[in-house]
């Protein structure tokens, strides 16, 4: 069942590309149909999800490449936990939520889809992937289809954006590779589970090394400071579509990377940096907070909300404990939803004034009332309002890291401050204010496909921020593994 | 003597029907631009037959000899069909200059496998050679005879007789244009790589005066340069460095690493595009073969493995970022296909630094070597068939001309965009498994640092191949008249593509093979 969530938007990608090109059209409704049944495969998966159960659900396990003697043992070896089952139902909800505001493509249809279910097989695979070879295969995977989408298209300096996102990508991703290879010889095998449960005290080279290495990618990934100055010009410049894929869930393979596999199968090493981690959380938090309410850009300004919200996560996996760690991951979940919504609502306005400048728009809220509720719905929730996902998520974080870095934790909570300012202020300059007269002829979001994504996104934010058991559980039972192997 | 002949029985029907078209080009004939076809067929029918006989070789167990009885009985290795002795792999011929092991079989079914690709991918290009059609196509098989040859050689006069004939062929084949630029390119080829056979015969006049012996290898007791090191390697002193260094030097021109890179660029440059091809993937792939014969055979001895092996790891570190930084400017597609060929030779390199003292330590790089190899026959080739059908149709290799090819041509775009992908190491590709092999084999000789510079180099390359696929699926072209290509053209650039995704998502067939061929080190 696992390896149909995985294999079958490759075969949505291969029916796009088949087309024929009068029909190509029909693109759009191949991939709505695909990722459709993706989520629906991904929820079935997610309720049938035994919480008490603590060891690997739905695993799939075969040999993939055999070699031992040259000690390249590759699995294809497949399963979920609380946190994996979590992120693949992210997955496959904002995957159909990026098919269907992408319906208005009209440049090169086929290709496009084709490359978005592409790009849904390679973080589908990175959230089910149990061996460190296959997760860097479907980690590597994601580079092509987001290259493409990017530099194709996406919008102003895009060929740079998409470059500046692979090369990025790439040198964490380099620098992890050795980090696993070393592991994986230190071990003889690179089964994540083994690896986990092992007791590994020594390698070819020095196990704090082997953690930078690992360190890197997931940093550069989440993004952490100093090294997430590629994700503002990503976001920007990519298509709407893509910008809801890159913050709901490709950030979030950095924050599944640091508890999978360095709290993981590293814990010791964690352990010794985690104050340093904490602090650098928490200036990421502040810094990306003070930078987004600077930002004249809609889309970068919610670019640089995903520096500062991403911090909050690295805050709780650096305390290392039950409740920061679930709250970590729920910060993923949520933050995954609502930055999504916040890129949709972006996307929506600005295809229908062709700015993102905040300062040409005004009052909007008279003109497009449905999109201007959604839009605050979704300000709310990032910015941490009670019933609503994301101060669930915070609470636990705080909470769980108060007792660990009270220097940390109290320098990160500013940002709950400082995102209230920019969210506000941002509604209060966009959607009211003077109605002015240009804008006077737009429409408001009239169109299914935009209303079924909006409408899915509200529903979980508040679903979860009302009754956070149904995710938080499942959470929990994925973080007690993973912290449990380290007795 | 006819068993010995048989053993090399594809080098010689591959050298036969290279004489044949030579032959038979000169029957006159009323319309010569009608013989177009028929050469095509005829030259194919040089790598099918090798193919075909390495088949039958292996069919017949012919490289499965019968071996001294193992005193110590160690091994629970089957006895020989009359008793007497233990089967093992590897037959010698000709008085122990050649031999038939797992490694030769996997060479024949290489250079057979690239000599027709090459010879179906010219089918658009050749005509513009003229004249000299048959000639070309009759050059491309005794080279790739040659080489099938150097792979079987276990002899130091033999490998530097075929290394010669692969040269001069090539040599003339860089020429075969007959423009400025190919004239050019043929020339320099000549000068620089004369001067590189004279450096490697210094190093191996060397090791002839130092052990008093051509062989590499012999079976038995019978002396060699094996048994010679085995011996005394450690009272053979500067001497043995020397001729280390100086045949390093000498196949580092024909591995196109540096030292001896700088030629790779210009002569892909100027050579025609088929024959450009042919020298990035046979011709390197020849070279590593010999290195492996030398190094790992001859000089395989624990007092040196590791003097050598600290010289590859250096030339590997230094070559892919030579390469690399010097593709990142380039604006002709073969030249930036040379420097990437610098570059990938210096990744192939790493499998040849990743050798340990441990029982099988030789087996584990010289095996990432083989796949790398084969991995990057698939790629190259497919890289360049596209460039030669661009150049047939479009007569430029700018990459500013490949803008908007995805509109024009998207079967090659697709096609070129596989390659530069395999090349760059992502999945799901030949080339990402490869990197991954090999760079584990490092790691495994303790060789990280060389593994944390080969894999900065991998980002790095991303830049410069990713610009081009970038160009063609993002540029806007002037022309947008399509660009039509051959039958044999289409089918040889589909096998590429497919063999690139296969190894890459069903890399066990091939690394069992390379692994097979690999073994011969271990014994």
């Amino acid at each position: 069942m696992l390896s149909l969530l995985l294999f079958l938007p490759i075969a949505g990608a291969i029916a796009c590309l088949v087309l024929p090109r009068s029909q190509e059209g029909k693109a759009r409704v191949v991939a709505t149909v695909f990722t459709l049944a993706n989520l629906a495969i991904a929820l079935a998966l997610f309720a049938s999800f035994d919480q008490g159960d603590n060891a690997l659900q739905f695993a799939e396990r075969r040999t993939w490449i055999d070699a031992a003697d040259a000690g390249f043992n590759v699995q294809y070896f497949i399963g979920v936990d609380g946190l994996s089952a979590t992120l693949v139902l992210l997955t496959g909800l904002l995957f159909l939520v990026a098919a269907l505001i992408s319906w208005n493509i009209t440049l090169r249809p086929r290709e496009y889809f084709a490359w978005l279910l592409a790009l849904e097989t390679a973080v589908m695979g990175v959230f089910a992937a149990q061996d460190l070879i296959l997760f860097f295969l479907f980690w590597e995977l994601e580079l092509v289809p987001m290259f493409f989408l990017i530099s194709i298209w996406g919008t102003g300096r895009k060929e740079y954006s998409a470059m500046k996102f692979v090369l990025y990508t790439l040198f964490g991703s380099a620098l992890m590779l050795v980090g696993f290879l070393v592991l994986g010889f230190s071990q003889g095998t690179f089964d994540m589970v083994e690896l986990a449960e092992a007791d590994i005290t020594s390698a070819a080279m020095s196990l704090n090394a082997v953690f930078f290495l690992i360190l890197a990618a997931f940093a550069i990934k989440l993004p952490v400071f100093p090294l997430h100055t590629w994700l503002p010009d990503a976001h920007t410049d990519a298509p709407t579509a893509v910008s809801v894929i890159l913050a709901g869930v490709l950030l979030k393979m950095g924050g599944y990377g640091l508890i999978r596999i360095l709290v993981g199968i590293l814990p010791d090493q964690f352990e010794t940096f985690d104050v340093y981690l904490a602090a650098l959380a928490a200036f990421s938090v502040l810094y990306g907070a003070v930078l987004t309410v600077r930002q004249t850009d809609l889309k970068r300004l919610i670019a640089y909300s995903s520096v500062s919200h991403m911090g909050y996560v690295l805050l709780g996996v650096a305390a290392l404990g039950d409740v920061a760690l679930t709250g970590a991951a729920l910060q993923m979940f949520t933050h995954g939803t609502i930055t999504a919504l916040l890129f949709v609502m972006v996307g929506l306005v600005y295809d229908r004034t062709h700015t993102r400048q905040i300062s040409d728009l005004s009052g909007l809220a008279h003109i497009m009332p449905i999109a201007a509720t959604v839009f605050v719905i979704a300000g709310l929730a990032s910015l941490g309002l009670p019933t609503m996902s994301g101060f669930v998520a915070e609470l636990l974080i705080f909470l769980g890291s108060f007792d660990h870095f009270e220097i940390q934790t109290g320098l990160a909570v500013f940002g709950i401050l400082l995102s209230a300012g920019y969210i506000l202020w941002t509604v209060q300059r966009v959607f009211f204010g003077p109605r002015p007269q240009r804008w006077e002829h737009l429409t408001d979001t009239t169109n299914w496909w935009e209303q079924v994504a909006m409408a899915g996104l509200v529903a979980m934010i508040i679903g979860v921020g009302v009754y956070p058991a149904t995710i938080v559980d499942v959470l929990e039972s994925g973080i007690i593994r993973t912290l449990g192997f380290d007795q | 003597m006819l068993d010995d002949l048989d053993r090399i029985g594809p080098v010689l029907v591959m050298a036969g029907v290279a004489a044949l078209i030579i032959i038979w080009d000169f029957i006159p004939r009323p319309l010569p631009a009608a013989r177009g076809k028929p050469l095509l067929f005829v030259a194919l029918l040089g790598p099918a037959a090798a193919a075909a006989w390495t088949v039958s070789l292996l069919l017949r167990d012919a490289h499965i000899g019968c071996g001294p009885l193992d005193p110590l009985a160690l091994s629970n290795a089957p006895l020989c069909p009359g008793g007497g002795g233990t089967l093992v792999e590897g037959v010698f011929s000709f008085a122990n200059s050649v031999v038939l092991d797992d490694l030769t079989i996997f060479f024949f079914f290489l250079f057979a496998g690239i000599g027709a690709a090459i010879i179906l991918a010219s089918n658009d290009y050749a005509k513009r050679f003229g004249d000299y059609e048959a000639e070309f196509y009759a050059l491309i098989l005794f080279a790739t005879s040659a080489m099938l040859l150097l792979s079987a050689s276990r002899d130091l006069i033999l490998i530097f007789v075929a290394l010669e004939m692969t040269g001069i062929t090539q040599y003339i084949l860089a020429a075969l244009q007959k423009d400025r630029r190919s004239t050019e390119a043929g020339i320099k080829y000549l000068l620089l790589g004369a001067t590189a056979s004279a450096v490697i015969l210094y190093g191996m006049a060397f090791l002839f005066g130092l052990t008093g012996t051509t062989r590499l290898v012999a079976p038995g007791d019978e002396l060699s340069i094996a048994s010679v090191i085995n011996e005394r390697g450690g009272d053979l002193g500067a001497g043995l460095i020397m001729s280390l260094v100086f045949l390093i030097g000498g196949l580092s021109f024909k591995m196109s690493v540096v030292p001896f890179q700088m030629w790779a660029p210009d002569v892909y440059e100027g050579a025609p595009a088929p024959v450009a091809a042919f020298l990035s993937v046979a011709s390197k792939a020849a070279a590593f073969a010999v290195v492996l014969r030398i190094f790992f055979e001859g000089l395989s001895g624990e007092t040196v493995r590791g003097d050598w092996a600290d010289i590859f790891a250096i030339v590997a570190a230094v070559s892919m970022t030579v390469g690399n930084v010097f593709a990142l400017v380039q604006s002709n597609i073969k030249r930036l296909l040379g420097y990437s060929s610098i570059a990938q030779a210096g990744n192939f390199m790493v499998g040849l630094a990743a050798v340990s003292a441990a029982e099988g330590g030789l087996s584990l790089g010289a095996s990432g070597v083989l796949f790398f190899i084969a991995a990057y026959a698939f790629t190259n080739l497919g890289a360049f068939i596209v460039v030669i059908a661009i150049s047939a149709r479009i007569g430029s290799d700018q990459i500013a001309d490949y803008a908007g090819l995805a509109r024009r041509a998207p079967l090659l775009a697709a096609a070129l965009a596989f390659a530069l992908i395999s090349l760059t190491g992502i999945p799901p590709t030949a080339g990402f498994i490869a990197k991954l092999y090999i760079f584990n084999a490092a790691v495994e000789s303790n060789l990280i640092w060389l593994v944390v510079v080969a894999v900065l180099n991998s980002v790095v390359s991303a830049f410069y191949y990713l610009k081009v696929a970038g160009i063609m699926f993002m540029g806007e072209s002037a022309n947008q008249e399509s660009i039509a290509t051959s039958a044999a053209l289409k089918l040889v650039l589909g096998v590429a593509v497919i063999g690139i995704l296969f190894v890459g998502i069903v890399p066990s067939p091939l690394l069992d093979a390379a692994r097979d061929a690999a073994s011969v080190f271990s014994q």
